[in-house]
């Protein structure tokens, strides 16, 4: 719809949009979160969700214990390879839509433990990550610059045609294989499905 | 608190046949430590316990070490007939050291207010004799400390009630934290590899020249 057409509607009290925009902008305000921390990112976020930073604002602050009720899920720490396929499990379990912020140096490549033994080199090996915070840990402001980013990438997809999101996408998958324990790493070591080694260009 | 000296001597009266051995420390802390031979080591770690002047009832930190075993090339000054003459003359000696896991243990005591009493414990070897006797039936605290050793280092501590690993999951076979532990080939890309990264990096595309 044209917006300016729009703009003097509403100076006329008539208030016009699209099924499009309401459904996003329901969905993107109220975005509930899977409650789980790996690790000192999680003090982070769970200051974030207190009356401080209030991530109520912006209609995240319902933390959800079940996976089956939760549209976000918010990777907070390091991940073991101990605890990456307990991670993709949960994430499987999320019902569609479902969006993942991968918070800190640790969950988006390792950080400080990239070359050990036990950690995983990021959480987007296994799982799609649509915002990535880097930090050590990120301060709850960049959490929340992280929801906004999020909301402003829901609020972009729409209901048809190539910008619809994954979940509209029948041959899109929702569930991601879960790695299985082996014996000197995890099997497979990364999803090449969705992860790939950038190409250096020197 | 005693000196370990006086420690051993009492020691020895205590628990008969334990071999004892002070291990010096030339590091800036000094600390050095008793070494016990494993088959006497539950005896005298009980011993430690319970007699009334030391009374080390708190095990702060149980750790383990891996001594790869190495060979050395030592210079010694020995004295010799030479033609008949008897000269001081420059020889060359191997001298092996290492080959053994080593399980460390640091005591302190609650009730008498001093420590640490360092206590360490040898394998055998590093492959298939790496049994040592478990002090988690003295010190409660060493439970999950032993379990990680044994994790890590895979000395396996005989009489721990739940010796299983407690880091890496129940099906892996390495030893991390060994010094000639294997890391998978893992390599994924760096910006700017160096040093070892570079080292890890030039390997792995020797292994795998088409993926780059």
């Amino acid at each position: 719809m044209d917006e300016g057409l729009r703009s003097e509607l509403q100076k006329q009290g008539i208030f016009v949009t699209t099924l499009e925009e309401l459904y996003n902008w329901g969905r993107r305000n109220s975005m509930w979160p899977l409650s789980f921390g790996l690790a000192c990112c999680a003090i982070e976020m769970i200051a974030t969700s207190m009356a401080r930073w209030d991530l109520a604002r912006f209609g995240a602050e319902v933390f959800r214990p079940s996976p089956r009720q939760a549209d976000l899920m918010i990777v907070a720490g390091t991940v073991t390879k101990k605890m990456a396929p307990q991670v993709v499990r949960l994430y499987n379990q999320m019902p569609e839509p479902k969006y993942v912020i991968a918070m800190g140096a640790c969950a988006i490549s390792g950080g400080p433990f990239k070359q050990g033994y036990n950690v995983l080199k990021g959480i987007d090996r296994y799982i799609p990550v649509d915002v990535h915070i880097p930090g050590c840990p990120p301060r709850p402001e960049a959490l929340l610059h992280a929801i906004l980013t999020l909301q402003e990438k829901i609020a972009a997809e729409s209901l048809d045609g190539p910008r619809r999101p994954r979940a509209l996408r029948a041959e899109a998958p929702s569930e991601f294989p879960v790695p299985e324990y082996g014996e000197h790493d995890l099997v497979p070591p990364k999803n090449t499905a969705i992860w790939q080694p950038p190409k250096l260009v020197r | 608190m005693e000196t370990l000296e006086q420690i051993v001597a009492r020691a020895r009266a205590a628990v008969p046949d334990a071999q004892l051995e002070i291990v010096p420390n030339d590091s800036p802390s000094g600390q050095r430590s008793l070494l016990v031979d494993p088959s006497h080591a539950l005896a005298l770690a009980r011993w430690l316990r319970e007699d009334p002047a030391l009374r080390l009832d708190y095990c702060s930190n149980v750790t383990g070490v891996d001594w790869p075993e190495v060979e050395r090339v030592e210079k010694v000054r020995v004295k010799k007939l030479v033609e008949g003459v008897e000269k001081e003359v420059e020889e060359t000696r191997k001298v092996r050291s290492g080959g053994y896991l080593e399980a460390v243990y640091h005591l302190y005591s609650m009730e008498r207010r001093h420590g640490p009493v360092i206590l360490r414990m040898r394998t055998e070897n590093r492959s298939d004799r790496v049994q040592l006797p478990s002090l988690t039936p003295v010190w409660r605290s060493a439970e999950f400390q032993e379990r990680e050793i044994y994790d890590l280092f895979g000395i396996v501590f005989e009489g721990h009630p739940d010796l299983r690993r407690i880091l890496m999951w129940d099906g892996f076979k390495d030893h991390p934290m060994r010094k000639d532990y294997v890391e998978p080939d893992d390599y994924e890309w760096e910006p700017t590899p160096h040093d070892a990264v570079l080292e890890k990096a030039q390997k792995h595309t020797l292994r795998q020249p088409a993926q780059g």
